[in-house]
């Protein structure tokens, strides 16, 4: 067959790149090993738009055992243990199918985890939607949340926190990022490389299908009126076989077994055959005959390209072969030697004895193009707010109308949908600022946390980026955990154009800078371009995922109030910035200006000075503040304990909608026994932390002197009512 | 105290129950699938989970697994069965329970912590609780929408042998506080001995107060006494 353009572009390939590859090849390519160049030079694979980027991050630090480039991160906790951990986006995919695009999005990350040699105890999601109002959201969403516990509740590893978003930019893309977190030993991790000539390459898992061919390459493009007919790219999911799969995978990993082992993601068996023997500056050979395969007469092409999931690639160390294949048929799983590893450099394919391709590994990996688009810097303009001249709001209507919204409402019609609770660890649920999950049998816990800010982003990518590693750091910091490092999937529009291309550049500087100051490392991450339809870009989306530790756990602090009568303080100063906020975007539909900036020091210094209070137990509950402003989280807190609020009216601020509503960056309330009271504020002064008394705890009433006085069970009523009414 | 726990492919709550035997002092012992023979125990209890992936329906595969003969034999002799979650599921597929589990009234899966009320306690499983005691315990299931037909549900009132009820915090049952729409929100039964009790709460979940709660640690010590 004759290689074309047409068949090239279908590949989505370019035809500079078609004519790279004749020249590696010194040859036309045949069709399957255009295919194969295709899986692996696209975006998603190659990383090629955002290499030079990504590589700018701070990636290292005391607590990374294994930084970006293998299946997962991997950070110390102490002892013998370490924490597995990444995020993932499964966008396009959710989009065409939401139910399976979910479903598989979780199935995939979880392999990423567990071929570490972890176990994964906690999944997280972060999943972004259209207005409430298109006719489409509501579809999706129930779709993708059914995926997400479809998957999650059958193989019986607990959902524990995310976050659900809504927003026109993503009516015709929407976002579904899946975050998976394992523990392991950690003198028991284990990596993709491959080491040693002629060591069987191992097929587990699943029957190759159909299904999923060109996956890869479908994310790496923009939707069209046509992605509907791309429903055959997405691929199914068997929670069960993944469950076997992992058990299976673990217990072969109890001994000395494994070389190396990757499992097959995006791009299937092409992809983790290629990472496994290029890391091992190795070759490899493969007799596709012997591929089980779910469907007759698959041809090398779509084996190749297949992304039929709940498989892995296995090298073994010799002779351990019997062994290895007695754990899988215990599990009843497939299990078959297909290849071996070579000295030649090449990939290459055999079918029934006849080599049907052979490329250079390096071509593939380290050759595949890399791109320094061009991009700009965006430019922002202040909008001056000046809430007297804006129509007079009350605040209790400005409250009630963000708390009845779909982004403020509260999630429990969704989380309600997610075991939760099984291996009996979960110390936190969702719901808080960040889950607590205890390391099985010792005392110790981590906290795990996803946040995003797409409005941020979009207004200001530089302060965006950094706004939302500090709201991750300050939500793992509110639950009492040391931050220790973070995961990070960048959802963007089309890389081709400079504007995109300047949202992501800068978001990354953002992201770094807040790394950096915090020490909270890059340990792995995913990047996810060509968010849009038809040329419409959503707005950025980076979405971080943090980890923290928490040395002892006796009782986690969570978000709702504890009791009556305790003092609450505000940590950290409020200005009133309303640009960007959601009071103005909300009420007053107004979505230009600046976010707020970041005080580094500020942050650090008020984040580790609430950890040092949290320690000594000196206090109750504890909350960030972030979108909405101080009087949401309040709100938040009176709604999820029954527990209302009396506050005075703000001493410094004249205007109580600034001070309410205002997102300042940095703060936190907190709830404080009377008699911890003076304590708690020597330790704040001697800190240099700015605080201010705002008031006390109370029952029944959520009440502002001379504003507002709403009971607490109206706000809960309003709170639910968009998910009640679903 | 021996106990026998069985591990499906797909059993995904094996090792929480397991943990809370042993926290308890069971001499525990985990049983695969395929064995055909059970260790001597004195409580043999079936996990959660979504045994077989349950395919067919819930519990349907496992009902007809190489170890369930063992279990229906012990069964019949006497040994002590909790089937929780998925387990009560393939406990009603093998006959040992009557009635069956239907999909959730809303067709969601539903996890959260619910009330109910222990309305037998004189039983090998309940003797520690009080009777009409309100328990907070954790649900997680798709199917739990317990149905049967009124001949058995007249047995169930007239032998005492509905275990819990759904209910409000104070105790009171209807339908508002019924989660997945189980007939006279029925949480759990035993068969008419006594010996077998199938429930969709999770009370190995609630046996550590860090994680959540003591509510389910009287089931297992009832057992013990």
């Amino acid at each position: 067959m004759k290689i074309t353009n047409e068949i090239v572009q279908k590949h989505g390939l370019n035809l500079d790149e078609f004519s790279k590859i004749k020249k590696i090849l010194k040859r036309d390519p045949n069709l399957l090993e255009l295919g194969i160049f295709s899986a692996m030079w696209n975006e998603h694979c190659s990383y090629k738009s955002s290499r030079i980027h990504l590589k700018k991050l701070p990636t290292k630090g005391r607590q990374v055992i294994q930084g970006p480039g293998e299946n997962a991160g991997v950070i110390d906790i102490g002892d013998d243990d370490a924490i597995v951990f990444k995020i993932e986006s499964h966008n396009h995919p959710s989009y065409i199918e939401p139910y399976q695009g979910a479903a598989t999005g979780v199935g995939g990350i979880l392999r990423d985890v567990f071929t570490m040699g972890a176990r994964p105890i906690a999944l997280l999601n972060s999943i972004h939607f259209g207005d409430p109002k298109h006719p489409k959201t509501k579809s999706l969403l129930n779709g993708v949340v059914s995926g997400i516990g479809g998957y999650g509740n059958c193989i019986g590893i607990p959902t524990v926190a995310g976050e659900t978003k809504f927003d026109e930019t993503y009516n015709e893309n929407i976002l579904v990022n899946a975050m998976a977190v394992g523990h392991a030993k950690k003198n028991k991790i284990f990596y993709s490389k491959a080491k040693g000539l002629n060591k069987s390459v191992v097929y587990v898992g699943s029957k190759t299908g159909r299904d999923g061919i060109h996956g890869a390459s479908m994310a790496s493009a923009e939707f069209d009126e046509n992605s509907e007919e791309k429903k055959p790219t997405v691929q199914v999911g068997d929670p069960f076989t993944e469950k076997l799969l992992m058990e299976a995978c673990l217990e072969l990993m109890k001994d000395k077994s494994i070389i190396s082992i990757q499992d097959m993601g995006a791009a299937g068996l092409t992809s983790s055959s290629v990472e496994m023997a290029s890391k091992g500056l190795l070759g490899i050979e493969l007799d596709l005959e012997k591929v089980p395969c779910r469907e007759e007469n698959m041809t090398p092409y779509e084996m190749m390209l297949s992304e039929s999931q709940e498989r892995m690639l296995i090298i073994l160390e010799d002779g351990k072969e019997k062994a290895a294949k007695k754990i899988f048929d215990k599990w009843d799983l497939d299990f078959v030697v297909i290849g071996k590893t070579t000295d030649t450099s090449n990939l290459t394919l055999k079918f029934n004895n006849k080599i049907e391709g052979e490329i250079p590994i390096d071509a593939l990996a380290l050759k595949a193009p890399i791109y320094d688009r061009k991009w700009i810097r965006k430019k922002t303009q202040r909008y001056k707010v000046n809430v007297k001249k804006l129509k007079k709001i009350k605040i209790e209507d400005a409250l009630i109308k963000i708390l009845s919204n779909p982004n403020h409402s509260n999630k429990s019609w969704i989380t309600n949908q997610y075991d939760q609770m099984v291996m009996c660890d979960t110390a936190q649920k969702s719901g808080s600022d960040a889950a607590v999950i205890r390391i099985h049998n010792k005392d110790k816990a981590i906290a795990v946390s996803v946040d995003s800010s797409a409005n941020y982003c979009n207004a200001f990518p530089l302060y965006g980026g950094k706004q939302i590693v500090c709201e991750n750091w300050r939500n793992l910091i509110s639950v009492g955990a040391k931050p220790l490092a973070i995961t990070n999937c960048l959802n963007f529009g089309n890389p081709e154009n400079k504007e995109i291309m300047g949202e992501f550049a800068e978001c990354l500087e953002g992201i770094k800078e807040a790394c950096e100051f915090l020490d909270f490392p890059v340990v792995s991450g995913n990047v996810s371009f060509y968010n849009g339809t038809n040329k419409k870009n959503i707005s950025p989306t980076p979405v971080i995922g943090g980890v923290g530790l928490i040395k002892k756990l006796s009782k986690p602090i969570g978000h709702n109030f504890i009791h009556n009568n305790s003092n609450l303080l505000v940590i950290g100063k409020t200005f009133g910035h309303l640009e960007q906020s959601v009071l103005l975007r909300e009420i007053y539909s107004i979505n230009t200006g600046m976010p707020p900036d970041i005080n580094l020091s500020n942050e650090k210094n008020n984040g580790e000075c609430i950890l040092k209070l949290i320690n000594k137990n000196l206090v109750l509950s504890s909350h960030d503040i972030s979108t909405g402003g101080m009087i949401i989280s309040l709100a938040e807190m009176s709604i999820g304990s029954n527990i209302g609020i009396k506050i005075h009216k703000p001493k410094r601020l004249t205007n109580s909608i600034n001070y309410f509503f205002g997102e300042d960056q940095a703060r936190y309330i907190i709830e404080v026994n009377n008699k911890d009271l003076s304590k708690v504020e020597k330790i704040l002064k001697d800190n240099n932390v700015f605080y201010e008394n705002i008031g006390i705890t109370q029952s029944d009433f959520f009440e502002i002197e001379d504003e507002l006085k709403i009971s607490i069970k109206d706000l809960y009523k309003i709170n639910n009512e968009w998910y009640n009414n679903f | 105290m021996k106990s026998s726990v069985i591990v499906f492919p797909g059993s995904n709550c094996d090792r929480d129950i397991a943990v809370a035997l042993e926290k308890m002092q069971f001499e525990n012992k985990m049983v695969w699938h395929k064995d055909t023979s059970l260790p001597k125990s004195d409580l043999i209890v079936i996990p959660g989970g979504f045994s077989y992936g349950d395919y067919l329906r819930s519990g349907a595969i496992a009902g007809k697994s190489l170890i369930i003969n063992e279990v229906i034999k012990a069964a019949n002799s006497g040994c002590l069965i909790l089937g929780i979650c998925n387990g009560f599921q393939i406990l009603t597929e093998t006959g040992l329970l009557k009635g069956t589990l239907l999909r959730n009234k809303n067709l969601k899966f539903i996890n959260k912590d619910v009330n109910i009320k222990v309305i037998n306690n004189s039983t090998k499983f309940s003797n520690k609780y009080k009777k009409d005691e309100i328990l907070k315990i954790n649900i997680a299931h798709n199917e739990g929408n317990f149905f049967t037909d009124s001949n058995h549900l007249e047995e169930l009132k007239k032998e005492n042998l509905i275990a819990f009820q759904y209910c409000d915090e104070k105790g009171n049952i209807n339908e508002e506080v019924n989660p997945n729409g189980s007939l006279e929100n029925i949480a759990g039964i035993y068969n008419q001995k006594k010996n077998i009790l199938g429930m969709m709460p999770h009370p190995e979940r609630m046996v550590d107060e860090i994680i959540s709660n003591k509510d389910g640690i009287n089931l297992f010590s009832s057992l013990l006494n």
